[in-house]
């Protein structure tokens, strides 16, 4: 049998698979379910400076191409999300599953304060989300649009906390290389990529947009090719392990993601059809897609589309 | 019923309203819904005011009897022969009819899913006995639609304007003395659901519940109908489970 485990910074995975944030990452039972079903690692639903509502429905459809949302960044605010985070470090941890606990702030100047009440639950690497596509409305340009603004939240978190951190950032920009270089040189231990994709869908009949929001973030296996190439680039320029994420929901997504550079691989609308048992699904996949071509560990596939790209310059 | 481009939203026209009682109308649409199951649900959508989930009353065609309480509640009732109101689903697990005896609880509004299951097991020549109860009268519904399609139909209210005076429990377990169902389906308040689980277990008597819970992405993806894990512990669900994927219906036939 293929190895699927791996060593991520120090902290030991039973196999590549991360539960994205904000999919089923709001209670220590919802966690505690994907870790039994098999997840590596589970990253907890951002959680900010206060408690906050959300959007209004409809908040997130499924499409043929796979998912949109608008939910509006939902959760308990950073002091109440404390007691949800010890609770479900407690409960994965016998399972062997790491937790990563994902922030975020409406200023620069609070991610400190929300990344230092959230290192008192003791996660095993905190994920800072400056990329979240649906509260523009509410805080502006995210701090993932420049180089500049990603490095400046880096290095606030940076200050705050000893626990190690993944900065996870947006697509949507032409300089992705630039900007992890520069969120590493703060001190990012791991680059997570991609949040969603902003996008909407528009009701012809209605002749309305679809979502509460108005706009939302695609997610699924329409931005596939959109995150592998993301991963491809940071991948290249940065040495830091990656959490590949964004449409990945077959054993063979997987073993693309890896090949494309991904240290681990972040699935969160696959959850869409079948619910958490996905993740066995998966990792069954990956396993015979390794047996079959003869892979003996992730190590053997990791980054092989640049290292085939260099044999043939 | 139009199909609208994304996947899931399909838009149907009011064809005819029925109304139930004071706050609940039955609102009939011109289209069927395709594979569906009693039980599931559907979010409605209306542009400009939101979108809620709803049990199906009916498939083919699709209806859905809707109690005005809010916003939503109180656009869609407000609508008329000929306006569009926006579909996706169905949407979650719905009841699986097992056996031939069927005993259905319906509390308030809960009634709603229960005449598409009546329906399916009368169609096979199975016996339907159907329990309803309410606070008072004015809040019943569908007792004469069951009665036609023919079921049994048992009445309770709190406040005895209607039917028998007290709790939908007591008019169950005198059924279920006299004559013990296969299996009992129940939709309703979940302090309703839990007693009647109580009974069931007591009379070791399959049964499937059908919770209610905070709805927003009805994907399984956001994690805001969680249901309680207290009560996941007492019904055996895992916890973690979800009403709007797991569910609505918690099917727990299948327990010793
Ligand atoms: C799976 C599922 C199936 C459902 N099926 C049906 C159905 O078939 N028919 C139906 O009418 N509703 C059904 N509901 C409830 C329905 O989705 C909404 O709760 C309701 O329409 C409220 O939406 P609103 O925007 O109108 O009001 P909101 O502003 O959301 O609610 C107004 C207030 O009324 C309360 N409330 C909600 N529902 C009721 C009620 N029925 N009676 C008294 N108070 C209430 C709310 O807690 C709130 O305080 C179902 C819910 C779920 C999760
Ligand atoms: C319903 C939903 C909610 C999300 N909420 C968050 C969030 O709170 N924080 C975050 O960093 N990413 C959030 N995301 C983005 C995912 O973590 C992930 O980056 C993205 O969906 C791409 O992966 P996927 O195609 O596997 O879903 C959310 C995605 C979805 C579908
Ligand atoms: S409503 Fe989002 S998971 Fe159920």
């Amino acid at each position: 049998m293929a190895n699927l485990t791996v060593d991520f910074l120090g902290i030991k995975l039973n196999n590549p698979l991360v539960l994205a944030s904000g999919v089923l990452g709001t209670s220590p039972a919802v966690m505690e379910r994907c870790a039994r079903e098999g997840v590596g690692a589970v990253t907890s639903k951002s959680a900010g400076t206060e408690a906050r509502d959300g959007h209004a429905n409809p908040v997130a459809l499924a499409w043929q191409g796979g998912v949109i949302n608008a939910i509006g960044l939902t959760n308990p605010g950073c002091h109440a999300e404390l007691p949800i985070l010890i609770e479900t470090k407690k409960r994965l941890k016998p399972l062997g599953v790491p937790l990563f606990a994902s922030i975020f702030a409406p200023r620069l100047e609070d991610f400190g304060e929300v990344a230092r009440v959230i290192a008192e639950a003791e996660p095993d690497l905190i994920e800072v989300n400056i990329s979240c596509p649906n509260v523009a409305s509410d805080f502006g340009t995210p701090f993932s649009a420049t180089a500049k603004s990603a490095a400046e939240v880096t290095r606030e978190v940076r200050r705050a906390v000893k626990i190690p951190i993944s900065v996870k950032l947006a697509p949507n920009v032409y300089n992705l290389g630039e900007i992890a270089r520069a969120v590493v040189a703060e001190g990012a231990d791991a680059i997570t990529a991609i949040n969603t994709v902003p996008g909407m869908l528009i009701d012809a009949y209605a002749a309305r947009p679809v979502l509460k929001n108005t706009t939302g973030g695609l997610s699924g296996p329409t931005i596939k090719p959109v995150a592998l190439r993301a991963v491809w680039e940071i991948s290249q320029v940065v040495d830091v392990p990656i959490i590949g994420t964004g449409g990945i929901s077959s054993g063979i997504d997987a073993a693309e993601m890896i090949m494309a550079g991904a240290a681990l691989v972040g699935v969160g609308s696959a959850l869409v059809n079948g619910g958490p048992a996905v993740f066995g699904k998966i990792n069954t996949e990956l396993q015979e897609f390794m047996r079959s071509q003869g892979y003996q560990d992730l190590e053997s596939m990791r980054g092989l589309v640049h290292r085939r790209a260099n044999d043939t310059v | 019923m139009t199909q609208c481009n994304h996947g899931l939203m399909q838009a149907f026209k009011l064809v005819k309203k029925v109304q139930e009682n004071e706050k609940t109308t039955t609102m009939w649409l011109d289209g069927n819904l395709e594979n569906a199951t009693p039980g599931q649900y559907v979010m409605a959508w209306l542009p400009d005011v939101g979108e809620k989930p709803f049990s199906l009353h009916s498939a083919t065609p699709l209806a859905l009897t809707i109690c005005a309480v809010g916003p939503v509640s109180r656009a869609i009732t407000a609508l008329n022969s000929g306006d569009t109101l926006w579909i996706r689903g169905p949407l979650g697990k719905g009841f699986s009819l097992t056996g031939k005896k069927h005993l259905l609880v319906g509390g308030g509004y809960g009634a709603a899913p229960l005449s598409y299951l009546a329906d399916e097991a009368l169609k096979r020549g199975d016996q339907v006995v159907t329990c309803l109860g309410a606070a008072s009268a004015k809040d019943l519904m569908l007792i004469d639609e069951l009665t036609r399609l023919g079921a049994t139909v048992h009445v309770t209210t709190d406040d005895g304007s209607f039917g028998t005076q007290g709790l939908v429990t007591a008019v169950v377990l005198e059924q279920i003395e006299t004559d013990k169902p296969d299996c009992l389906y129940a939709c309703g308040p979940t302090g309703m659901l839990m007693a009647l689980w109580d009974i069931c277990q007591a009379h070791k008597i399959p049964v499937q519940l059908s919770f209610e819970a905070l709805t927003r992405c009805g994907l399984g993806l956001c994690g805001a109908c969680e249901l309680d894990e207290t009560l996941c512990a007492r019904l055996g669900l895992p916890s973690g489970w979800l009403v709007c994927h797991d569910g609505p219906v918690a099917r727990l036939n299948l327990q010793n």
